[in-house]
């Protein structure tokens, strides 16, 4: 979220896609309903099924999945073609007046540089005109020039008529329209719109672009940066917000670093390959400046002494990958046999999928795995899953039992980047052991086998720090301080990552968090909440200071320069963010020097973290374009009515194809129905068929039928269905219903169907199953395909067949 | 209603329940059964701590009960939604309100278990032995599997015949702690729930 759960209550207007908070995070959504209550501001409800959210919405739009890049597409156009957009903020807060190569085109659905033998775009030419003698963009402030980002985006979006967006959506022109018209008032500066979403957005080979067109309305309504604004993103997991931030994931290190490229052999090249370069005289770029502190002093934390500057502070020690290693990647590599061994904690490769059966086969394709949790998984437990004959799997599988959450310190940080300490509350259950300490203990063996055998570039195991009272034991706390970072220098905690340098006197473990935990202590502990709303929230704008402590530097709304105008006044003095007064900026932490006059003609611009300093309406970042647009899902009944010829993403990337494996997508003459997975309140993921009480509430799979369908079909509620699609089935109840309901796609009839997540082989329900949940997981239905960006799969939107048992 | 704060509202009981329900908000029937059930259970010598939902991201804050038991041991009382938060000030859903039988399960996983390649049952085996075989498996697939120059020429460094996956449910310190070891190591293949 670039602004937080109570924010939310200062809103005008919600628009929430690829979502379903009253269900799945039923207790953020108090915050919509007081928004609603309180100030009487309007919710719509964009989603395939009618849900507890649609019904306190004031409009839902039937929606078909994947397909809300028309529909924002659709109010980018409105905003466009009837001036409804911030004009102050558009001219000075985002880059639509910065003037785009000549070259640049979009034809047919493809944008200038497709290579369609590599299946990716040269971006060459999505960059912008230059001025030879500074290196800056070119601007026209009237957004006049026919390259300015303004009115090439004008074109771009014309297309996106109310018709085009029906036909794509399937949302009756006439309902648009209305949405339309409520969306296109939050472009005065004293209105102010949310929009919200979750995996329902993430999950779709146009993932990315999905949320970037949301982001790209907003920049054009001034919605950034602002309180009761924002591009809010629901997250699932109780911490996984605070482990993306902290890079369990394969691109980048601590703090949203990039993971070094080959080739990079200096800190310096590293930089240059991987920082945001300034483009206009007035952006402070402070990312891209900072750049080579932030990594100086990450490497400094991880190596100690063996980070020196004569040898770059021991660049070489990180590991460089040769391309993708992200989820899907791990099982390709699995099923190719280049994957020897496997470590899952707390997340089961088996039911997570996609394609679950192709994930089961790569698991038992792996010389061993190791499956860390407090509870049997479906991964812990694939090689005996009902139908799967043990003796023939040849994976070494190892059970590691670990303690809950509630045994253990530490912090979890929420949706709202809110980073809250919680206390160990019980011992260890049995022989649990904590994660990091097995993972201590399980490094500290690797590292004496080495020093005893050798073996292969030992350096970074040798290197590594390990300055905790216990080796084998690290405390939280301990780690906690790590993270924050200290100067080499006095010893002390580092204060703010803008102290951090690059001469090896200071180190962070993520510098996004420095700040967290200071000398006088952890801020993640505080805990001044509503239980005095008149001290502890003083601005009474729902930041609460000092609850916790939220990233970075305790801001709670991200850009909140602009929240306020040129002259530094909040653009709605009702609900300000921060404001000018005369001598600094006050309210929340400010994203921007606390005492810059904003009148200063050298003032930096108000986004300070990437190399414009405004927001992006035009960016070069993502791999499938700098405009959002609208591709079908790589199953779909339908060929995309803008460009039939490019209907589905053209730089999605097919791994079964690459990999020379049969094809595993279905297409509509023998899958004919859409179907899309979901959650239920009840349960989460999977953990949660552990827990009686929910599985009461929740007790068995089921699929949801429109009752049209269910009609045509012979089915009735509690009949047994199965579901298919080309790469598996699911077999459980039929649950018909009004929620869903058949829709008009591209002038064809088209239903959706709906699958909850939540079942497989493992757990109370399946325990007492003839069948011991043999057919229960919905992502056997799901394919082995991602997002062209962030290869996030395509969980939201497939084909599959219907039938009655 | 609006003079009256939450933690004092939660004192006032079922009547103060019945009046906010009646303002729509609907979840505070259970907040009510919650401080019922929490002033039966509530008794002399209990533990108040806190902690957050392990579930979903909105980050609700909880209040945990436990008691130091004659034995030694620690028995949790109870779990409810902590009244002070700005998250939640006070609310809990099902998941959360049911967080106890997380907490405390029959189902645990109560010692090590290893399951040799072929094998048709689950073998106990002590953490020694476990973490022993874990790392000569994790140094024999990283000796066979790193990369130290690419075909290019250039120092890549890397493990490709190892990856981790996980830490949704971990600590943000664990994470970091994760992140830290397995880059270490020379992992590329670092992923997690994000992503999924």
């Amino acid at each position: 979220m670039t602004n937080h759960w109570r924010d939310i209550k200062n809103t005008d207007l919600i628009l929430i896609n690829g979502a379903n908070p009253a269900e799945a995070h039923p207790v953020g959504f108090q915050w919509f309903m007081r928004a609603k209550l309180d100030r009487g501001a309007k919710m719509i409800h964009a989603d395939p099924r009618f849900t507890r959210t649609s019904a306190v919405a004031d409009m839902y739009l039937r929606i078909r999945t994947g397909s809300d890049v028309a529909y924002f597409g659709g109010l980018i156009n409105h905003v466009l073609q009837n001036n409804l957009f911030h004009d102050a903020y558009v001219r000075n807060y985002t880059n639509a007046s910065f003037i785009v190569k000549d070259g640049f085109t979009f034809k047919d659905g493809l944008f200038s540089g497709y290579d369609p033998a590599k299946r990716s775009y040269n971006i060459a030419s999505w960059s912008y005109e230059t001025d030879p003698a500074t290196g800056f963009a070119m601007r026209d402030k009237a957004l006049q020039h026919p390259r300015s980002v303004f009115q090439l985006m004008k074109a771009h979006y014309s297309r996106y008529t109310p018709e085009m967006v029906s036909s794509i959506t399937g949302i009756p022109a006439a309902d648009f329209n209305k949405v339309a018209e409520l969306v296109g008032q939050m472009g005065r500066p004293d209105k102010v719109m949310t929009i919200v979403y979750a995996v329902g957005l993430t999950h779709h080979t146009t993932g990315g672009q999905l949320i970037r067109s949301g982001a790209v309305l907003q920049l054009l309504l001034g919605n950034m940066g602002r309180p009761g604004g924002g591009m809010n993103a629901e997250r699932g997991h109780a911490n996984i917000q605070g482990n993306t931030d902290h890079a369990i994931s394969w691109e980048i290190l601590p703090g949203y670093l990039k993971i070094p490229a080959p080739g990079q052999k200096t800190i310096a090249d590293y930089v240059a390959g991987s920082a945001p370069k300034k483009s206009d005289k007035n952006s402070w770029n402070f990312f891209g400046t900072n750049y080579s502190k932030f990594m100086v002093s990450t490497l400094k934390g991880w190596f100690g002494d063996a980070a020196k500057k004569s040898n770059e502070f021991a660049f070489d020690l990180i590991p460089k990958p040769a391309g993708n290693a992200s989820w899907m990647t791990i099982y390709d590599q699995a099923l190719k046999g280049k994957m020897e061994g496997l470590v899952l904690s707390g997340m089961t490769a088996a039911s997570i999928g996609p394609d679950s059966n192709q994930v089961r086969e790569a698991l038992g394709n792996l010389k061993w795995l190791v499956v860390m949790d407090a509870l049997p998984t479906t991964s812990s437990e694939f090689w005996h899953a009902p139908g799967v004959d043990a003796s023939q799997v040849k994976t070494e599988v190892f059970m590691v039992p670990t303690t809950h959450w509630i045994e253990k310190d530490g912090s979890f940080v929420n949706s709202g980047r809110w980073s809250q300490w919680k206390d160990q509350v019980l011992p260890p259950e049995g022989q649990a052991r904590h994660d990091h300490w097995i993972l201590a203990d399980v490094f500290q063996r690797v590292k004496k086998l080495y020093q005893s055998q050798g073996g292969k570039f030992p350096d970074p195991i040798l290197a590594l720090t390990f300055d905790y009272k216990d080796p084998l034991k690290p405390e939280l706390d301990e780690i906690a301080k790590e993270i924050n970072g200290k100067d080499l220098s006095t010893g002390k905690q580092m204060t703010s990552f803008a102290l951090l340098k690059d001469d090896g006197t200071t180190t962070t473990g993520d510098w996004i968090y420095t700040g967290s935990y200071l000398d006088s202590g952890n801020l993640m502990k505080r805990r001044q909440g509503v239980q005095d709303v008149k001290a502890n929230d003083p601005t009474g704008m729902g930041f609460f200071p000092n609850w916790a402590w939220s990233w970075p530097l305790n801001r709670r709304v991200m850009y909140n320069r602009a929240s306020a105008d040129l002259d530094g006044k909040p653009w709605d003095a009702s609900r300000p963010g921060i404001t000018w007064n005369g001598s600094r900026w006050v309210g929340d932490v400010p994203d921007y020097p606390p005492t810059m006059d904003p009148h200063d003609p050298a003032a930096w611009l108000p986004f300070i973290m990437n190399g414009e300093g405004v927001g992006r309406l035009f960016s070069n970042g993502m791999v499938d374009g700098p405009f959002p647009e609208h591709y079908e899902p790589v199953e779909s009944p339908v060929a995309n009515p803008l460009h039939a010829a490019n209907s589905a993403s053209p730089v999605a990337f097919l791994y079964d194809k690459a990999a020379g494996r049969p094809d595993r997508f279905g297409t509509a003459a023998d899958f004919p129905y859409i179907a899309t997975s979901y959650r239920l309140t009840e349960h989460e993921h999977y953990v949660t068929q552990h827990v009686p009480k929910l599985v009461q509430l929740q007790p068995k799979p089921f699929v949801e039928i429109p009752d049209e369908l269910a009609r045509e079909k012979g089915i009735k509620s509690g009949d047994h269905v199965r579901v298919s699609s080309k790469r598996g089935k699911v077999e459980v109840l039929a649950l018909v219903t009004k929620r869903l309901g058949a829709m008009t796609v591209a002038g064809q009839k088209v239903y959706q169907i709906g699958i909850p997540i939540h079942w497989g082989y493992v757990g109370l329900a399946a325990d007492s199953d003839p069948t011991h949940g043999r057919y229960w997981m919905a992502n056997a239905l799901t394919p082995f395909v991602g997002d062209a960006n962030a290869r996030t799969p395509e969980f939201k939107a497939f084909l599959v067949n219907l039938e009655k048992m | 209603m609006p003079t009256v704060t939450r933690r004092e509202f939660l004192k006032v009981g079922a009547a103060g329940a019945g009046a906010l329900a009646a303002s729509g908000l609907g979840f505070d029937v259970a907040l009510a059964e919650s401080n019922r059930v929490k002033q039966k259970l509530r008794i002399e010598g209990a533990k108040e701590l806190h902690s957050i939902c392990p579930y979903c991201a909105v980050g609700c804050s909880l209040v945990a009960y436990t008691r130091t038991n004659s034995d030694g041991t620690t028995q949790l009382l109870q779990i409810e939604g902590d009244p002070d938060s700005p998250v939640n000030e006070g609310r809990l859903c099902p998941k959360g309100a049911t967080a106890m039988q997380l907490a405390v399960s029959p189902r645990r996983v109560e010692s090590p278990l290893y399951r040799p390649a072929g094998a048709t049952a689950w073998q106990k085996i002590s953490w020694d032995d476990m973490l022993d075989k874990i790392a000569r498996n994790i140094k024999a697939s990283r000796d066979a599997t790193f990369v130290a120059t690419d075909g290019n020429g250039n120092t890549v460094n890397r493990t490709e015949g190892i990856a981790f996956a996980g830490g949704a449910a971990f600590s943000s310190e664990e994470g970091y702690f994760a992140t830290k070891l397995m880059r270490g190591l020379g992992l590329v293949h670092l992923e997690q729930q994000a992503r999924v």
